[in-house]
């Protein structure tokens, strides 16, 4: 066990530098940098903003500098947030897109497992048809649709309350969570019902399920131990990269619903070029990431005995 | 069989129950987890507490900001958005009244000669903390303005003080600077040439004071957070979360206290997205928006009284005019001319209402000596001619000496006007003289990296205005100016430029201009596309917000609420 977790986490932290390596490259390779301004700025100020910046190096150099402050966990200076350490910028926006992203993982996987569930019971009935109905939209139709509708809805359902029932952007409140939440915990949560239904129609045709009939044990004990806790493997499984889906897709949520997330800054500093505040996200979600997939790769071993035999 | 089914019904009925159980523990666990997430998230950030766009009875009125401002440092800030945040809350020497007038600001007097300039500070303007503001204070951030090592980009406003480029350039120490204070309450700035609009120039942002103790104190971080900035403006910052919210309060220290009628101004939310803001305007949670294309139909549906703006800038083709290039040849560059028309492109194309075809480098709101330039000299423009065009068009390809002109590479930004507009061009050109385009869209930095490596043969471009003053449009296209980015290269051109850089004679610089119109147009430099219109709503219990082409916009400072309504 021990010996799996370390391995696993060194092949983690070679994922990482790969990642960081090829941002790094990536970045330097398209036209411009961050210090392409609208007003162009006379070659004595350019120098020396570029000396100020270390950009004036070679790039392998400004590499081997990069990784060694990224050892060293500082990850620079932010090149359009000109005063924010990227450091600063991650220790205060992630929790708003962790906090985001737990709300809609656990509405996605609670979800997905009642969906799944209860379309695998009414299978082929009237239950069954409309919610996989909407399990195609949720899976078909992107977050802005409907984070855009989500927020409309708000408008009108205030509008029509004549009171404001649910705030309709903004961070702070229980209230302010619940529909961005929901919405991007949505298209997961569709998905999830969906593996749920196949997962679960397998195990009630199972020998086990039929030998626990036989055996005569109360209804009750069958759908709960026997069905839905063998049912339910696969959709761990995926929610490793599940949480990738939903870290990554939170951008589009977290614009529209104007929440302070890590997520925004991820997207803008690709578009403008901010050296420093894309390695920091990128490596940082990467990480994450990284670390989610082991996490729950060790957390399968706790729930399926069978796994802990590799 | 009946008893199998019978069985069967149980079985869903009885898990059914379960399932039911299961769903009202899960959302009971989601309601707990969500309190815990909210108290853990008190912890880490402040979130707003946002009440409605307009509340009398605190005298708060509630806006959005398209994005955190980057840069509160007035010596380096160069985006719209840190400049509207530091109108509202830093003075200069003058300012912008809500006619759009220079007034007094930190200056009560002022004497402007050729060769040097003399402000009167008065004496009731305050710092936050209760500090007079003095001289000293100028001169320290225009000292640091144009000290290298801080690294400006708008450090170039400041070369109209004596010394100021070669500072800037690292060739004379910061303190050669010709500025000085005399005493408190007397600035005295010796002036690089004789220079026409000097008071316009001190109302910009990065002429804005700074006091030295307090950046000292601040340790490299002045600007970066609400309580590492010190204000002279009619509000102060009271509390910015960043990413999140930025509040302004009324500053009790600010001299023109009657000017103020609100006092709290809460920019609760930050949020790009024009739908995003379009809901809080229709939640009432926030007084002004601007609307795009695609919410207008929207507010002419909810019978909002719509506002129009045109916020100053002008938008055009820039041809390159580098060696070895086509766009090289005048008789191309005017055969394009003839093949467009602005207008259509305005009104056909576009089709948002507060957009202007546009006809000259010199937008029209632009003032002249007696009434606005563009009425006092007006510009020359071009009929859509496709037979002319055509012709020219021969004429090029003798004189390159082609058969066929080669595909033309026109490099475009990435957004909806862009992309509606290079595809109208490419299409007109390509029907009225069977030019091929070849559009290269790229996002906004590496738009500006290919432009000023010369990597295109048209791009569309625009300029904004930095002072009210037609030389910010004026020498654009002079042989030494780098935002110059096709190199056109006309002496001619140059020498006008340069009368209106140096004369004070009001007469001879606007004819100037209009020498420098004529050349623009005759020799096709660019092609004019169009002048920018913006449409806002505001709520109907606030007036007295300001816009404004140069300078902080839009201002919120004169704003009052008004009852009833």
């Amino acid at each position: 066990m021990w010996r799996y977790t370390l391995r696993r986490l060194i092949q983690g932290v070679i994922t990482v530098w790969f990642i960081a390596t090829a941002t790094f490259m990536a970045m330097h390779a398209v036209p411009g940098d961050p210090l392409t301004s609208d007003k162009a700025v006379p070659a004595e100020i350019r120098a020396n903003l570029e000396a100020k910046y270390g950009l004036d190096k070679p790039v392998f150099q400004q590499y081997l500098i990069y990784m060694g402050n990224l050892v060293r966990g500082d990850f620079g200076i932010s090149f359009v947030q000109k005063n924010r350490e990227v450091n600063d910028i991650i220790r205060e926006h992630f929790p708003v897109s962790a906090t985001l992203g737990i709300l809609a993982i656990v509405f996605a996987g609670l979800g997905g497992v009642l969906w799944g569930a209860l379309t695998a019971l009414y299978r082929n009935r009237l239950p069954d048809v409309v919610i996989m109905f909407l399990v195609i939209l949720g899976i078909s139709v992107p977050s802005f649709v409907f984070a855009a509708l989500g927020q409309l809805t708000l408008v009108n359902l205030n509008d029509l309350a004549g009171f404001s029932v649910l705030p309709v952007a903004g961070w702070g409140t229980v209230w302010h969570m619940l529909v961005p939440s929901l919405v991007l915990g949505l298209s997961t949560m569709a998905y999830l019902t969906r593996l749920m239904r196949s997962s679960m129609l397998e195990v009630v045709s199972s020998d086990f399920v039929r030998t626990a009939r036989a055996k005569g044990l109360p209804p009750t004990r069958i759908f709960s131990k026997h069905q839905l806790r063998n049912a339910i493997l696969p959709v761990i499984t995926v929610l490793g990269p599940s949480i990738a889906a939903i870290t990554t897709g939170g951008f589009v949520v977290e614009l529209v619903f104007a929440i302070p997330g890590l997520g925004r800054y991820f997207v803008q500093a690709v578009q403008q070029l901010d050296y420093t505040v894309i390695m920091g996200t990128t490596v940082f979600y990467g990480a994450f990431l990284v670390l989610m997939v082991i996490i729950v790769d060790l957390l399968y071993g706790l729930i399926d005995p069978r796994m802990r035999l590799e | 069989m009946s008893d199998i089914a019978n069985n069967q019904d149980d079985f869903t009925r009885s898990a059914g129950r379960q399932l039911a159980i299961f769903a009202l523990s899960s959302i009971a666990g989601i309601a707990l987890l969500m309190l815990g997430l909210s108290w853990a998230s008190d912890l880490t950030s402040t979130g707003s507490g946002a009440g409605e766009a307009v509340d009398a009875a605190t005298g708060t009125v509630t806006l959005v900001l398209n994005e955190e401002p980057p840069q509160l440092n007035s010596t380096k800030a160069t985006d719209q958005v840190s400049m509207r945040v530091l109108g509202h809350v830093m003075e200069g020497l003058l300012r912008y009244d809500e006619d759009n007038r220079l007034v007094p600001g930190v200056a009560e007097s002022w004497e402007i000669g050729p060769e040097e300039a003399v402000f009167h500070l008065r004496e009731d303007a305050r710092w936050s903390d209760g500090q007079p503001v003095t001289a000293h204070d100028f001169v320290f951030s225009w000292r640091t303005a144009v000290d290298p090592a801080t690294a400006s980009e708008y450090g170039f406003i400041m070369y109209a003080v004596k010394n100021a480029e070669a500072i800037n350039r690292g060739e004379l120490p910061v303190d050669a600077l010709g500025v000085t204070a005399v005493d408190d309450r007397t600035l005295r700035v010796e002036l690089e040439r004789p220079i026409a609009y000097f008071d316009k120039l001190v109302a910009f942002v990065t002429y804005y004071p700074v006091r030295e103790a307090f950046f000292e104190e601040t340790g490299g971080r002045y600007g970066a957070d609400a309580d590492t900035l010190l204000y002279n403006g009619p509000f102060e910052i009271t509390s910015w979360v960043h990413g999140a919210s930025l509040r302004m309060e009324k500053n009790p220290h600010y001299w023109d206290q009657d000017r103020v009628h609100i006092q709290v101004l809460d920019h609760a939310y930050i949020t790009q997205d024009p739908n995003a803001q379009l809901n809080l305007f229709k939640d009432g949670k926030i007084a002004y928006t601007t609307l795009t294309e695609e919410n207008l139909n929207e507010a002419l549906v909810q019978g909002w009284h719509l506002h129009r703006f045109m916020d100053g800038s002008v938008f055009f083709i820039e041809f390159n005019h580098r060696e070895g290039r086509v766009t090289r040849n005048w008789h191309l560059r005017k055969a394009i001319q003839l093949a467009l028309d602005p207008a259509e492109l305005v009104y056909r194309v576009i089709k948002l209402p507060g957009y202007v075809p546009g006809e000259s480098l010199f937008p029209i709101w632009l003032q002249g000596v007696e009434s606005t330039l563009r009425q006092e000299y007006p510009a020359p423009t071009a009929q859509m001619d496709p037979e002319q065009a055509r012709r020219h068009l021969a004429q090029a390809k003798q004189e390159l000496g082609l058969a066929e002109i080669p595909p033309l590479v026109m490099l475009t930004g990435d957004n909806p006007i862009s992309n509606k507009q290079s595809e109208y061009y490419q299409e007109q050109l390509k029907q009225v003289l069977g030019l091929d385009i070849r559009i290269d869209k790229q996002i906004f930095k590496q738009r500006l990296a290919k432009m000023t490596a010369g990597d295109f043969d048209l791009v569309l471009a625009g300029w904004g205005p930095d002072f009210d003053d037609p030389l910010t449009f004026g020498d654009l296209f002079a042989s030494w100016n780098l935002n110059n980015r096709g190199r056109y290269d006309n002496p001619e051109l140059d020498r006008w430029v340069r009368v209106a850089q140096s004369s004070t004679d009001p007469r001879a610089r606007m004819d100037a201009f209009g020498e420098i119109q004529r050349i623009q147009f005759e020799d096709v430099v660019v092609l004019p596309n169009y002048e920018r219109g913006i449409v806002y709503v505001e709520d109907p219990r606030i007036e007295g917000m300001v816009r404004r082409a140069v300078g902080p916009d839009p201002d919120f400072t004169n704003v009052r609420i008004v009852e009833g309504s």
